[in-house]
């Protein structure tokens, strides 16, 4: 299962693996909204938190396709399958990889980024804490998204529209923080929760995953 | 193929399902359409303006009914989608096809005289209420719900991921609800039918609005059925279309 973590990462790294292109996404968005709302710096820092994890969210979302669907093309997920090891530890594993190659590099980029949006500087602790316990769950739950269109032509669209609705939770909770943050107050309850989805969608996803992707192998 | 022939699941087998549903079909459209058009002239003929609300007030015999259907329906799309997965029975998996495309209209239908209400009465057709807010989320699961019906060209493959689908979907659906209520203070009233509440629609308003639920609720399970029988019978047409073309070849 290690192996197999190295090898998604690995790939992910390699030319034409994507990996950086959830990061150029980040900032391109982040980038953007000035344009879009103004560059009046009141208003950036007030939707700065907002905006970051909407970023993070649609910066997630772009590479999950990846996840499952090249190797379901070129036959290796019919392979790993059949493999001694679980088809769940497969998918955790894969996740797991979509979080270090994505996630990760999210989490590390982001304070740079509020310092664009004007981000106030009492929330920049919390933007890391939450994105850093927030964005597994962006992956294991697009994991499963990932799953369930796996087998599809055109799933790539299908699947956004899928999984948008059940990122709604974790973004609710990381951007409550963020603002809790910037704002001086307690941020132990939205925190709370939001590491409650992400470690429930680590346990229990995993299993709906592989299960869809039995189905679409079948 | 492995069937308990116990009494209940026999009910589950397609051609018995076609031959009960012949008969009751006819029955409840007709029970369906007296009691939602008694319950809905009643209901808007029949009971005083409040005094505050107006007339406008009315429109809670359609709003009320068609949220609590929304709600409900997901609710039994889960349970047809869990005997599905379980039991494998196809009318199970086509009922709950069935029953999305209803779930998604009572929705819309939900929202649509909500906003209608809202704006004489807040002021504004849309806010970012908590309840609002759950709805609409309901209404992207539903759309991603038959999104995914109708990607999947094989029908066995299409039950088993938009069952699982709509188990998953049925935790974050729960989760959402709840989270949105931490985000958000709201503008909308409490429950106004839950029998434990002290304050409750007065009586005057109460009674059809029993009726017109109990109009939805007959008005679903007719749409419901009718739309599994056209179901199962565009199985057996493509069925036997594949049977000629086997055939031909």
């Amino acid at each position: 299962m290690i192996r197999l973590l190295w090898r998604d990462i690995t790939l992910a790294f390699r030319s034409g693996g994507g990996f950086g292109l959830g990061l150029g996404f980040f900032l391109i968005l982040v980038t953007l909204v000035p344009f879009g709302v103004g560059p009046d710096g009141e208003m950036l820092s007030a939707i700065a938190p907002g905006i970051l994890w909407v970023g993070a969210l649609l910066a997630c979302l772009l590479s999950l396709d990846r996840i499952f669907a090249l190797d379901f093309e070129d036959g290796s997920l019919d392979l790993l399958a059949t493999a001694p090891i679980p088809l769940e530890g497969v998918v955790a594993m894969k996740a797991l990889a979509h979080w270090i190659t994505t996630g990760l590099p999210l989490v590390i980029a982001a304070p740079a980024l509020g310092f664009l949006l004007h981000l106030d500087s009492a929330a920049y602790r919390w933007l890391i804490v939450t994105l850093l316990i927030g964005t597994p769950a962006l992956s294991f739950i697009g994991s499963f998204g990932a799953a369930l269109t796996v087998g599809l032509k055109r799933g790539g669209l299908l699947m956004s529209l899928l999984v948008l609705p059940l990122y709604i939770p974790t973004l609710i909770f990381g951007a409550e923080v963020v603002r809790r943050g910037a704002g001086g107050f307690l941020v132990a309850t939205p925190l709370a929760m939001q590491a409650g989805i992400t470690l429930g969608a680590i346990a229990l996803l995993p299993f709906a995953a592989a299960a869809a992707i039995r189905v679409a192998l079948r | 193929m492995a069937i308990n022939w116990n009494a209940f699941w026999e009910w589950a087998n397609p051609r018995k399902f076609m031959r009960w549903t012949d008969r009751a079909l006819p029955v409840i459209s007709v029970l369906a359409a007296v009691i939602f058009v008694s319950g809905l002239v009643w209901g808007f003929f029949f009971t005083p303006d409040d005094y505050r609300q107006g007339a406008t007030v009315k429109i809670f015999y359609i709003h009320v009914p068609s949220a609590m259907m929304a709600i409900n329906i997901w609710a039994m799309m889960l349970v047809a989608s869990l005997i599905w997965i379980v039991r494998r029975h196809h009318v199970s998996a086509l009922a709950a096809k069935s029953a999305a495309a209803i779930g998604m209209t009572m929705t819309l239908i939900a929202l649509i005289t909500g906003a209608v209400w809202g704006k004489p009465m807040w002021g504004t057709y849309w806010e970012w209420d908590p309840r609002l807010t759950s709805f609409l989320i309901l209404l992207l699961f539903y759309i991603g719900y038959m999104a995914l019906w109708e990607a999947i060209d094989n029908p066995d493959t299409a039950a088993d991921l938009t069952s699982v689908l709509c188990l998953v979907g049925s935790v974050f659906a729960l989760l959402s609800r709840y989270a949105v209520l931490f985000w958000n203070q709201g503008l909308h009233q409490g429950a106004s039918l839950s029998l434990d509440a002290e304050e409750n629609v007065s009586d005057v308003y109460w009674y059809p609005a029993l009726v017109a639920i109990a109009g939805f609720v007959l008005l679903f399970v007719s749409l419901v059925l009718l739309r599994t029988r056209t179901e199962i019978r565009a199985r057996r047409l493509h069925a036997l279309e594949m049977r000629e073309r086997v055939k031909d070849a």
